[in-house]
């Protein structure tokens, strides 16, 4: 049995963007008494950079319009403020230029936090990534290990298209070295940043655009969440849906819905990806027999096409029908409103794969 | 971090005396002088339009049939109407970045067809497709419409270098914000077209903001056009972009220049009069500099122009305006009834459908 204690705090109903009654300062929550405070997700990643800057003088962040703009989605209100321009670092559009400083900063004593004002933007600097920061340590024998937080909204936004859609969890996954974080809530973004920097490798942080404003309920105290350790967001017996990050509301609204007709659904929250908590999944099929993957990537080399094949390596006889997956089609986002809808694993495609995994 | 340093203003490039200025006029003509305003007006009529239709200005009712990013060149207008005045469209390509309404009208792209993309439907310029940020012609060798802060750049370079290798004659022109010029493409993209004498145009519109950092926090020196030209051996131009005059002026010796072989940068002095896109609050700039350079605008100084040479009277302006008032009404209709895609567009053009 899985200690339902492992359920994270509930989410407080998804509110718009409201900069006026979020707190100047976005590190501040707004105090809600018996050591528990208000946070948007938002507010949340930028409290643990400030905790942690404050820790730690070798942490600085960098990044496009971070400083004086407060973040191209606000996620560093505030920290300019408090940290001076020489710890919170606006740079040019330059993305493989400042992701490589990062890397030379990381090998020569400090832990910077980079922020791509999207993943998309992660592209141009795909060659300082992977090239160098993933195999850093391993390549000097150790020598060199990269305290990096690169961090950054992931996955589609309100119908930006194309070339300003993509999820990365997949393919950042693909290269040892690197680890990848991809939080669905604020409580689990707080938590899994402190713990980004406090060790020392590379670590890819996916944010999603679409819940900076998520807001939760989380405590005052400090608390951090482990690499490698998965979350239970909802109970349930006939069907697992593994989801990661804004996939996770999504499957939790399908299971809302299938709730109705019957079918419960268990929703587990891997919320990292590299390393990712298998153990917490296959215990979880081991009880209900199925297992849907919904994810932002594509499907082809998806982390469902991993969590799949990991299913038949570990739990080949627990399995009462093969694991569907439910992910972003393969197609580059189209603007479209009908075709975004089309291309995104939203609620209908869950409940649709959930009923075929039933079915058997 | 790094030492402040003033911000030049357009004007620093120089206003253009009037003799000047009737020189040039005498040089462009009536009826080509009356094009471009009117190039300009349709291209300010259809971003306003577009503004309101995507909700972001609340005008009695808000009716958001734009969803998306919407960057518009309202204020940049004169920069890319000049250029293009200046080529072939049989042989010359063109590329820019998201903020490419402006050059997909001046390319001859028909206004109904960019409207429907903007509403996603499958009578776009690229099927809804690519919305706002991807328009795109075939026919009139406009490469794009690009998200990537200078992803274009060697998109253009590869057309000049295509043009060069088919012996068309050809040029091309990629347009840049201020803020492409720290991205590494820029400067692959210069240092290859130096060395290989292509025919290629690079104009930087700086527009003095990528988003809101300003240009002296994200470029390292004060006049990037003639601090840079040198260092790939090329010459370059600075102007005041929102004079239709100059940009018109500058453009001819650029394009005339990579006719002949010789690649140039070009950097026209602009301003955005808007926010960068939809949710901009347009902190980093006083209203008091945006109120300032509205005085500049385009539009009116080329109005003013044309009225000073006796070329047009009130009547013939207000004309323009309705006839523009129509094509954009029209517009609007065209893509308010046309289709969504179908389903089946999903898949389709993922990979190329006519064997090569
Ligand atoms: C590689 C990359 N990084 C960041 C962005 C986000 N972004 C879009 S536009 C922009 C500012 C660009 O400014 P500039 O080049 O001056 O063009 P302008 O918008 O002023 O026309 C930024 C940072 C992007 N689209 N691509
Ligand atoms: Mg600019």
């Amino acid at each position: 049995m899985i200690p339902a204690s492992r359920l994270a705090p509930p989410l407080r109903a998804s509110r718009p963007i409201n900069l006026k009654t979020e707190p100047i300062n976005g590190a501040k929550g707004i105090p809600l008494g018996n050591g528990q405070q208000l946070l948007s997700l938002r507010m949340a990643i930028c409290q643990a950079l400030d905790e942690e800057m404050r820790r730690d003088e070798r942490i600085f962040v960098m990044g496009e319009e971070v400083a004086q703009y407060n973040g191209a989605y606000k996620v560093t209100k505030g920290l300019l403020d408090s940290f001076g321009p020489d710890r919170v670092i606006d740079t040019p559009i330059t993305e493989n230029g400042f992701a490589g400083l990062a890397v030379g900063a990381a090998m020569t004593g400090l832990r910077p936090v980079i922020e791509f004002m999207s993943w998309n933007f992660s592209f141009v600097a795909f060659d300082q990534i992977v090239s160098n920061a993933s195999k850093m340590c391993y390549m000097t024998g150790g020598m060199f290990p990269i305290p990096l937080v690169m961090r950054g909204p992931n996955g589609a936004g309100p119908r930006v298209s194309s070339q300003h859609s993509h999820a990365v969890e997949a393919l950042y996954s693909h290269f040892p070295g690197l680890i990848v974080v991809s939080p669905s809530t604020p409580y689990d973004a707080k938590g899994l940043l402190k713990t980004a920097l406090r060790q020392d490798n590379p670590v890819c942080f996916l944010e999603n655009e679409m819940l900076y404003g998520h807001e939760q309920d989380i405590p005052v105290a400090e608390y951090l969440i482990p690499f490698g350790v998965g979350d239970l967001k909802r109970e349930g017996g006939d069907c697992t849906i593994v989801a990661i990050n804004r996939c996770v509301h999504w499957a939790l609204e399908a299971a809302e819905t299938l709730a109705k007709e019957g079918i419960s659904c268990e929703v587990v929250d891997p919320r990292t990806i590299k390393p990712l908590d298998i153990e917490l999944i296959v215990e979880s099929v081991r009880k209900t027999g199925r297992c849907v993957v919904v994810e932002e990537c594509y499907r082809t080399g998806g982390v469902g096409a991993e969590i799949a094949a990991q299913l038949m390596e570990l739990a080949f006889d627990d399995l009462d029908a093969p694991v569907e997956r439910v992910t972003t089609t393969e197609n580059p986002m189209p603007y479209a409103e009908n075709l975004e809808h089309e291309t995104l694993p939203k609620p209908h495609r869950i409940i649709a794969a959930v009923k075929k995994a039933c079915s058997r | 971090m790094s030492p402040a340093k003033s911000r030049e203003s357009t004007r620093q490039a120089g206003e253009l005396p009037e003799r000047e200025r009737a020189a040039i006029r005498a040089e462009i003509g009536r009826e080509r002088l009356l094009a471009m305003y009117r190039q300009m007006v349709l291209i300010r009529r259809f971003e306003e339009r577009a503004e309101v239709l995507s909700g972001q200005f609340r005008e009695g009712t808000r009716i958001k049939k734009i969803a998306g990013f919407l960057h518009l060149y309202i204020g940049q207008e004169a920069v890319q109407t000049g250029f293009r005045a200046h080529l072939d469209p049989a042989r010359d390509a063109t590329v820019t970045t998201y903020r490419c309404h402006g050059l997909a009208l001046l390319v001859g792209i028909p206004p109904n067809e960019l409207m429907a993309e903007l509403f996603g439907k499958v009578t776009g310029n690229v099927r809804g497709k690519g919305g706002s940020m991807h328009f795109f012609s075939k026919e009139k060798l406009m490469l794009g419409g690009h998200g990537i802060v200078g992803g274009q750049i060697p998109i253009g370079t590869g057309a000049a270098f295509s043009a060069k290798y088919r012996k068309t004659g050809g040029v091309s022109v990629t347009f840049m914000g201020d803020g492409a010029v720290p991205q590494g493409t820029f400067h692959e993209s210069l240092n290859m077209a130096g060395l290989w004498k292509l025919p290629a145009i690079y104009v930087v519109e700086n527009n003095q903001y990528a988003m809101g950092t300003s240009c002296h926090r994200g470029v390292a020196v004060e006049s990037i056009a003639a601090a840079k030209a040198p260092g790939y051996d090329m010459p370059s131009f600075t102007y005041d972009g929102l004079d239709l005059l100059a940009s018109w002026k500058t453009a001819g010796q650029a394009v005339a220049a990579a006719r002949g072989g010789q690649p140039v940068l070009v950097e026209a002095k602009t301003y955005r009069f808007r926010g960068h896109s939809a949710s901009d609050a347009g902190l980093y700039r006083s209203k008091e500099e945006v109120d300032a350079y509205k005085k500049l605008d385009p539009i009116q100084r080329t109005r003013a122009d044309i009225a000073a040479a006796n070329w047009a009277d009130d009547a013939a302006f207000d004309a323009v305006e309705s006839e523009v008032a129509e094509i954009i009404a029209a517009a609007v209709a065209f893509a308010d009834t046309s289709a969504d895609p179908p389903s089946s567009d999903l898949s389709r053009h993922v990979y190329a459908e006519a064997a090569p």
